[in-house]
């Protein structure tokens, strides 16, 4: 039963895309907080920022696994994702620490607003990879019961 | 019976004459053996009960009710007639033909289309104002209409009359929170309707008491209903902590620079000639701190002889030498105060420091102020070069004149807005005064005021002997700034009707949550704006209402809230939208729009927008209310000076290009747009022209024993300047006295005490008191504008002098510049860009 480099990379990923997940849903949790008044901006944003380069980077990771495994129609479908994160790191607003929400300026309504919608599109977008994911290690896998019950 | 007559005549037959006449046949109506005199007979009897059917009806359904005409008008205008003002507000103009298009006397704010008595008891427009005072009903007709929709607000104005409540209950609505305003409707005696979220609400007992007329049962009549601008006395329920008192703290930077400039002077005199009006009560506190390389302290106790001066050189870790006797109370240690004031400049008078650790000794002043909260008033006059916060000079000389874009608008560090959050957090308040000669990187520090609610003062090029008119600005206007009212720990909150909803804010404060503005200190100066969308239809209302409730500490620590509430009809018609514009209101709204545009994307961007705003509004006119098909630029009289205004916000310091600007300069201007209340930017952006040396009496004022001559106003080009004249320009800030070559010399002899045109000095900043009526009526009118504006303003009499001259023709927007249109290639622009 061994493991291809492969199939270690689609599990890994299955487990990774699950924390993706929970960063997604903790996303929307912050800011339906914010527009309902429940937390104060800073606080809020305090709490958000330290969380936005980890989920950066765990992706930027399993995208060079799959990089090092050859998995390239994988590679292909994150590749945009990690333009967007890219894009957004890059034109973030002036700020000494790591992060994208300034308290400032997330109160604006069209600001609160984009980043809800970006919240519920990558979660979207990271459930499907779950799935998927699933899907590959399933089929990747060289242990396949199937084949193993269809010699007898 | 006339009527059965007349259907007799038409359609049915009858019989006259003698019995046994045959019947006329069905096509023949009428009889024919009808005498003449009998026909003039029916007549005049109909034509006489028409008559006084027509007198009686008139007599009882207009006369009666309505004694007098002007009632008659009222009611006749809050039916859903268009009175007079809607119909010469749509009336169309040609800009490419007519060229005088300026009112004689500056623009008021045009009126909403109410009822009088909601019209009198409506919010002034110097407190409250809307961009369209037709609040369209849908968001669609809003889109339809290409104008923006916000608010422009002056809530802590100074105002000469002000109710004050001072009432046990404060009649709230249950669900909303909105406050009882005029507005609200009284379903009966008990019971009232919010017209804000409509909700029907219970009248408390002790409302139905009417202190002022000492009357039972007429909830309408009390003084909250009555005005929509009212002050409550807060009670304990609206405090978070017991009020805080008046805590003043000044930093001041003492390096080599700042002592040179002799601000440091100016500044100890006028703080102790103003030292007992500042406001506040025997709790009032104040602290200096100075700084150039290293902090230093001042122990200010009572019990001292005199003030002990305190060093802190670890800049990088500043921490608070003494816990108390810093900030003292001003009463008990008014002696010591008196004595270091006097003494500060002749104690770094000789010094050799030149770095500026600003950073740090806001750090050092936020760790002092936050048990208590306050104002702290910095005094910068040079690049901060050391310690936390440190900035560098990113200014490029030769980009000054770019056209390609502005770098650098926004702040190099978040070191000064985190500051300020912090302080904001603390209800500290930090004004800024910047009196550097060299870039000073502003975008960065003003942070430090944008977001804890301070103001920011900029003096370039202050020097006490090579610009005296500045040091003389500074003096008076800090004067203003320390014995103006203040307010401390506020927070203000704006709600509309169910329906409108507000997106975005201008203005100096913190958004702490989706409606809710923390303002750690509120002064009379400042103005702020919103926008708002209209998010369901407001089809079922027919007024639209917006309150803001400002909740803040008085200086003699009583807590209170000013409310005041703007009410405004709402249409359904494309072409009540447009009538209904307020031309000014949007001019500024738009600047603001432009200023966050400028920053968070590019100037270029900004300067699109406007030019397109524009465009969008007047295809969107032309293609759906006016009819008229000729060529031309055809806009509603309302709006025919919205790209003269475009125009002129296009060639301010803030957003112009192609013209040497300074990045100070220009990021100054831009605070000021986004912190000024709107007369004052309506005056900054397209200053009032008026020509001197043929003013008359006529419709002069006449106020305490002097007659202000009222000038009518001309069009910003060099077209209106003769040689023969004399000219006065109110920029807001600046007066400018331009004399022409060939004015007549008695004029220059009167009013400046010159003999001729070529003995002006070449800088004058003072008209003398001369006993000539000429040189009164001049005094009284420059002292009636002074009057109408709470900082003071320069005055300029340019000859020949450059930089005065330059300044002054760059205000003349309709011309062509360098680089820019001038007023008839713009509307050639837009006509362009409209046929596209």
């Amino acid at each position: 039963m061994a493991f291809t480099f492969a199939a270690f990379c689609y599990m890994l990923a299955l487990l990774l895309t699950a924390a993706l997940i929970f960063f997604a849903i903790w996303h929307i949790i912050a800011f339906d907080e914010l527009k309902t008044d429940y937390k104060n901006p800073i606080d809020q944003c305090n709490t958000l920022n330290p969380l936005v380069l980890p989920e950066y980077l765990i992706h930027v990771f399993f995208c060079v696994m799959f990089l090092c495994a050859a998995e390239w129609l994988t590679l292909g479908l994150n590749m945009p994702l990690l333009a967007y994160h890219v894009w957004r790191y890059t034109s973030r607003p002036v700020m000494s620490g790591p992060g994208l929400y300034d308290p400032t300026t997330i109160m604006n309504a069209d600001v609160l607003a984009y980043c809800q919608k970006e919240g519920w599109c990558k979660l979207a977008f990271y459930l499907l990879s779950f799935f998927y994911y699933l899907y590959g290690y399933v089929i990747i896998s060289p242990v396949s019961p199937l084949r193993v019950c269809s010699n007898n | 019976m006339c009527i059965s007559y007349f259907l007799g005549l038409s359609g049915r037959h009858f019989t006259l004459g003698t019995p046994g006449s045959p019947k006329p046949s069905p096509r023949e109506l009428l009889p024919k053996k009808l005498s003449k005199n009998a026909l003039k007979y029916y007549l005049s009897c109909v034509l006489g009960y028409l008559y006084f059917t027509l007198l009686f009806l008139l007599y009882f359904t207009i006369f009666l009710p309505f004694p007098n005409m002007s009632q008659l008008s009222a009611a006749l205008g809050g039916l859903s007639g268009v009175p007079e003002l809607e119909v010469e507000a749509l009336r169309p103009v040609n800009l490419l033909q007519e060229r005088n298009l300026l009112p004689h006397r500056p623009l008021d704010a045009p009126e909403p289309n109410l009822s009088a008595d909601l019209k009198k008891a409506n919010c002034s427009p110097d407190t409250f104002r809307c961009t369209l005072t037709n609040i369209p009903q849908t968001q669609a007709l809003l889109n339809k209409a290409r104008l923006p929709l916000g608010l422009l607000l002056h809530p802590f104005r100074d105002l000469a009359q002000l109710p004050v409540i001072t009432s046990n209950t404060i009649v709230r609505c249950r669900s909303c929170r909105t406050y009882i305003n005029p507005f609200v409707s009284f379903l009966d005696q008990r019971r009232w309707k919010c017209n804000l979220c409509y909700r029907v609400n219970d009248v408390p007992d002790e409302f139905m008491y009417n202190p002022v007329t000492r009357s039972y049962g007429e909830p309408h009549k009390r003084p909250e209903v009555q005005n929509s601008t009212v002050e409550f006395i807060a009670s304990s329920d609206y405090m978070l902590r017991p009020p805080q008192p008046a805590v003043y703290l000044f930093v001041l930077d003492v390096s080599h620079n700042a002592v040179e400039g002799g601000y440091l002077n100016v500044f100890c005199h006028t703080l102790l000639e103003n030292l007992d009006k500042m406001p506040g009560d025997t709790r009032t506190r104040v602290g200096f701190i100075t700084f150039n390389s290293t902090i230093h302290f001042y122990n200010l106790h009572e019990s001292l002889s005199q003030p002990q001066m305190l060093v802190v050189s670890d800049i990088d870790d500043i921490f608070i030498p003494t816990h108390d006797s810093l900030l003292v109370n001003l009463k008990e240690s008014r002696a010591l105060v008196r004595v270091l004031l006097t003494s500060l400049h002749s104690m770094f008078s000789q010094t050799r420091e030149t770095h500026s650790a600003l950073g740090p000794a806001l750090q050092a002043a936020y760790k002092l102020m936050s048990s208590t909260g306050g104002r702290v008033s910095v005094f910068q006059t040079q690049l901060p070069t050391l310690g936390a916060g440190l900035l560098q000079s990113r200014e490029d000389p030769n980009q000054r004149s770019s056209t390609k874009g502005v770098q650098h608008l926004g702040p190099a560090t978040d070191f000064y807005k985190k500051l300020a959050l912090d302080c904001s957090g603390q209800q500290i308040g930090v004004d800024l005064f910047l009196l550097s000669s060299q870039y000073s990187d502003l975008a960065s520090i003003a942070c430090m005021s944008k977001y804890s609610a301070g103001s920011i003062f900029y003096y370039p090029s202050l020097h006490h002997v090579h610009n005296p008119a500045q040091l003389d600005k500074f003096q008076k206007d800090l004067e203003r700034y320390l014995t103006r009212k203040i307010g401390f720990e506020a927070v203000m909150r704006i709600r509309c009707t169910k329906g409108l909803s507000i997106h975005t804010f201008h203005g100096n404060f913190f958004v702490r949550s989706t409606d809710l503005l923390s303002l750690a200190n509120i002064n009379p100066d400042s103005g702020f704006a919103v926008q708002m969308s209209i998010e369901e239809s407001l089809a079922d209302t027919s007024l639209a209402c917006f309150q803001s409730a400002l909740l803040y500490t008085s200086s003699k620590g009583k807590r209170r809230i000013r409310v005041h509430t703007l009410c405004l009809p709402v249409v359904s018609q494309l072409s009540d939208v447009y009538a209904g514009a307020d031309v000014q209101a949007i001019t500024c709204l738009l600047a603001n729009m432009a200023i966050d545009r400028s920053i968070s994307s590019s100037l270029s961007d900004a300067r699109d927008a406007l030019v397109n705003a524009v465009v969008d509004s007047l295809s969107a006119y032309k293609n759906t209310v006016s009819n008229i098909q000729q060529s031309g630029l055809i806009a509603p009289a309302a709006l025919c000076l919205f790209p003269l205004y475009v125009l002129a916000l296009l060639k301010q310091k803030a957003l112009r290009t192609g013209t040497s600007t300074k990045l100070d300069e220009r990021v100054f201007a831009m605070c000021e747009f986004k912190s000024q209340p709107l007369q004052q930017i309506m005056r900054m952006v397209h200053p009032d022209l008026y020509r001197l040396d043929t003013m008359s009496d006529q419709g002069a004022l006449h106020l305490n024993d002097c007659i202000v001559p009222q000038p009518h106003l001309l069009h910003l080009t060099a077209e209106k300047l003769t040689r023969e004249g004399a000219f006065l320009m109110d920029c807001g800030n600046v007066f400018y006295l331009w004399i022409g070559k060939c004015c007549n010399d008695m004029f220059i002899r009167d009013v400046l005490g010159c003999p001729n045109h070529a003995s002006i000095p070449p800088i004058m900043t003072q008209i003398p008191e001369l006993e000539t009526p000429l040189s009164e009526r001049l005094r009284a009118l420059l002292a009636w504008l002074q009057d109408s504006r709470t900082f003071s303003s320069t005055l300029h009499v340019v000859k020949d002098d450059a930089t005065a001259k330059t300044s002054f023709f760059q205000h003349l927007v309709e011309d062509r510049s360098e680089s820019a249109f001038s007023y008839y290639e713009f509307l050639l622009h837009i006509q362009q860009q409209m046929s596209k």
